[in-house]
């Protein structure tokens, strides 16, 4: 093995990716992207609340002076109130679940409907019975969490981490590869000293350190725009990034390994990342999911990745505390690492 | 008499067969170091195949390649140059950036100077490989394919879309690195290019090697006389009543004769107008289409 000739191969690639301006602007683009538009959408509003429709009502504003609601329910937390002109209108929007509930406000015994197969309706519902009801604070103690709350987007900012450090790991490496070998250029390479596993080990060097180099300067601009929390050891997250890149980096090399035909490896890539996108909880917990699917869940590398890089930013966990998750990718790396060089050519 | 020098390369009784396909079907051959080997053939004739075998690019299916007497090692790709018919480099480095990384990828290595001047790349050093021209990039693959001194060249069609400047500029920097004692392999489609520069031409037909030897030993053998082409509207009676062997190509008609003065005798007493007559001595196209045939190939 030569040093030398790994060195090589991990500037050359280095050079593709900082010199090919569309790819390496993309790279940092898209999660700032993705970040800012969770930002603005979420950024004053409450999308959890349950939506309730009064009318008669002029405008969307109601003016509840005149109501016969009880103030309790017109007082509960999480309600958004909406007015329509008349029954018919509000019925039209209940029909189409964009309100959860719809009640006329100034008769003098509340009428109100409600679709039966919606689990927001039947909440309200209750709501609304139990605001005809006085209060009784003879069941229990309330404690709260004020200042350990964690914003949705901190939550999510380690899911969009990892899911730009997946993509460019897959199909930085998967997809070039194969278009490599297609036109000819692994060929041209195979001509010369370089053996599959210097090719291999500098293409896997080199997008680790661009998928490190892109996930700082991500972080770092992302958390001056929105100071993310961040609980645990920048270092501990650092390596535990490291990990899942080298793991999705794996991948990638086994996926690209053999085949000329960059719709299939496409394909392929697609196939993998699609799932780590929707059950390796990017956008949201699988909490109430069937056990099945945490299951499988649990064998997607990315899984492992953000469950630790949560741990640290979100709960403050060390190195030690996330070392299951570590242990796993490591272990995908060495099998995917392994796997590839042994079937890896560079012209079939 | 000199006395016999020991091969460079041997090849022997080389099959590469894919599936029902037999690409290369047995061949044999030897090349004596400092010399130009040419491998001729139609489309489809298996000297790419051949070739890249023998390069160690894809696996033979049975028989022997010897490098200096010996079995290839992995010092063999440190010894050999190649330039591929079909090939592409990494598409964002300059031609500077990639004649840098692939010097790096040996140990020892030809002055890059050298040959930026010896492969005329001077002009495009700065430019990248995915904007150069065709005959550019031939100029590049050249490059990369000498930087490591090789003492054993192959190149698979080299003068492919080259304009007829380029072409030449290409046959002068073969026969240079020839002049330097350097073993080339060389397939092409062009009897010019193969007769100019090759001192041993194989030609090779459905994988097979049908006719093998010096340009001018394989027109000896397998053509004779003299060819005297006319436009074929010139003779008025049908083929088959023509005394002399003879046979139409583009639109002219090619009558081989053993003497001249007995051939022209022989039309003219025919009638035959010979105003736009052409006579010429059989050349390795000939020898070519006779071996291989006059129909098209896929």
């Amino acid at each position: 093995m030569s040093w030398k000739r790994i060195w090589t191969m991990f500037k050359a690639r280095n050079y593709e990716f900082f010199r090919d301006t569309a790819a390496f602007g993309w790279n940092f683009l898209f999660p700032f992207l993705i970040i800012a538009g969770f930002a603005i959408v979420f950024g004053g509003r409450d999308f959890s609340a349950l939506k309730v429709g009064i009318f008669p009502s002029p405008g969307e504003q109601v003016d509840f002076r005149q109501s016969n609601l009880p103030a309790k329910f017109i007082k509960t937390e999480h309600l958004e109130f909406i007015g329509f002109p008349d029954l018919e209108s509000g019925l039209a929007k209940l029909k189409h679940h964009q309100i959860d509930f719809l009640v006329r406000h100034d008769s003098p015994k509340p009428q109100y409907w409600q679709l039966t197969s919606s689990p927001k309706g039947y909440l309200v519902e209750r709501l609304f019975e139990s605001s005809f009801v006085p209060d009784d604070h003879g069941f229990g103690s309330k404690e709260t969490l004020a200042g350990m709350e964690i914003r949705y987007i901190d939550w999510l900012f380690p899911g969009v981490l990892g899911m730009n450090m997946m993509f460019s790991a897959l199909w930085g490496v998967g997809y070039v590869i194969v278009r490599y070998r297609k036109n000819g250029a692994l060929k041209r390479l195979k001509a010369t000293p370089l053996t599959a596993f210097e090719y291999l080990t500098a293409q896997a060097l080199s997008r680790i350190f661009l998928l490190i180099f892109t996930l700082i300067v991500v972080f770092i601009g992302a958390d001056l725009l929105f100071s993310f929390r961040m609980a645990g050891s920048y270092l501990d997250l650092l390596i535990v990034f490291t990990l899942g890149g080298l793991s999705l980096t794996s991948i990638g090399l086994l996926v690209a390994s053999r085949g000329t035909s960059e719709d299939f490896t496409s394909g392929a890539l697609n196939f993998i990342s699609w799932p780590m996108m929707f059950l390796s909880e990017v956008w949201f917990s699988l909490e109430g999911a069937p056990q099945w699917v945490k299951s499988f869940a649990g064998l997607l590398p990315l899984t492992h990745l953000l469950r630790a890089a949560r741990k640290i930013m979100n709960d403050g966990a060390t190195l030690i505390q996330v070392s299951s998750e570590c242990l796993v990718l490591i272990g995908v790396t060495l099998a995917c690492l392994v796997l590839g060089a042994t079937l890896f050519s560079w012209n079939e | 008499m000199q006395p016999p020098t020991n091969p460079i390369l041997e090849v022997i009784n080389l099959v590469k067969r894919y599936r029902a396909v037999e690409a290369v079907a047995g061949i044999s051959f030897a090349i004596p170091p400092g010399t130009c080997f040419g491998l001729l053939g139609p489309n489809g004739a298996g000297k790419t195949t051949a070739m890249e075998v023998i390069e160690g690019i894809i696996p033979p299916t049975s028989g022997e390649i010897l490098f200096k007497g010996r079995r290839k090692t992995a010092s063999f790709r440190d010894e050999v140059g190649i330039q591929f018919q079909h090939t592409s480099l990494l598409e964002f480095l300059s031609v500077r950036d990639t004649l840098v990384i692939f010097r790096n990828l040996y140990r020892d290595t030809e002055s890059l100077e050298y040959l930026v001047e010896l492969c005329n790349l001077q002009e495009i050093l700065s430019n990248r490989n995915n904007r150069i021209s065709g005959g550019q990039a031939q100029r590049l693959m050249l490059a990369l394919a000498l930087l490591n001194k090789p003492t054993l060249l192959f190149l698979d069609e080299p003068s492919t879309g080259l304009d007829p400047q380029a072409r030449r500029h290409l046959w002068d920097i073969v026969r240079s690195i020839k002049g330097q004692g350097k073993t080339i392999v060389l397939t092409t489609h062009s009897m010019d290019e193969a007769e100019y520069l090759c001192d041993e031409i194989a030609i090779m037909d459905h994988g097979k090697i049908i006719a093998q030897g010096s340009p001018p030993e394989l027109v000896r053998r397998y053509c004779h006389g003299t060819i005297i082409s006319l436009p074929k509207d010139r003779v008025t009676i049908p083929l088959a009543q023509l005394p002399l062997p003879a046979r139409e190509v583009n639109g002219q008609l090619e009558i081989t004769v053993e003497r001249i003065d007995l051939g022209l005798e022989t039309l003219l007493g025919l009638n035959i107008d010979l105003s736009e007559m052409t006579v010429h001595s059989p050349d390795l196209e000939d020898v070519f289409l006779n071996l291989t045939g006059r129909k098209l190939r896929a």
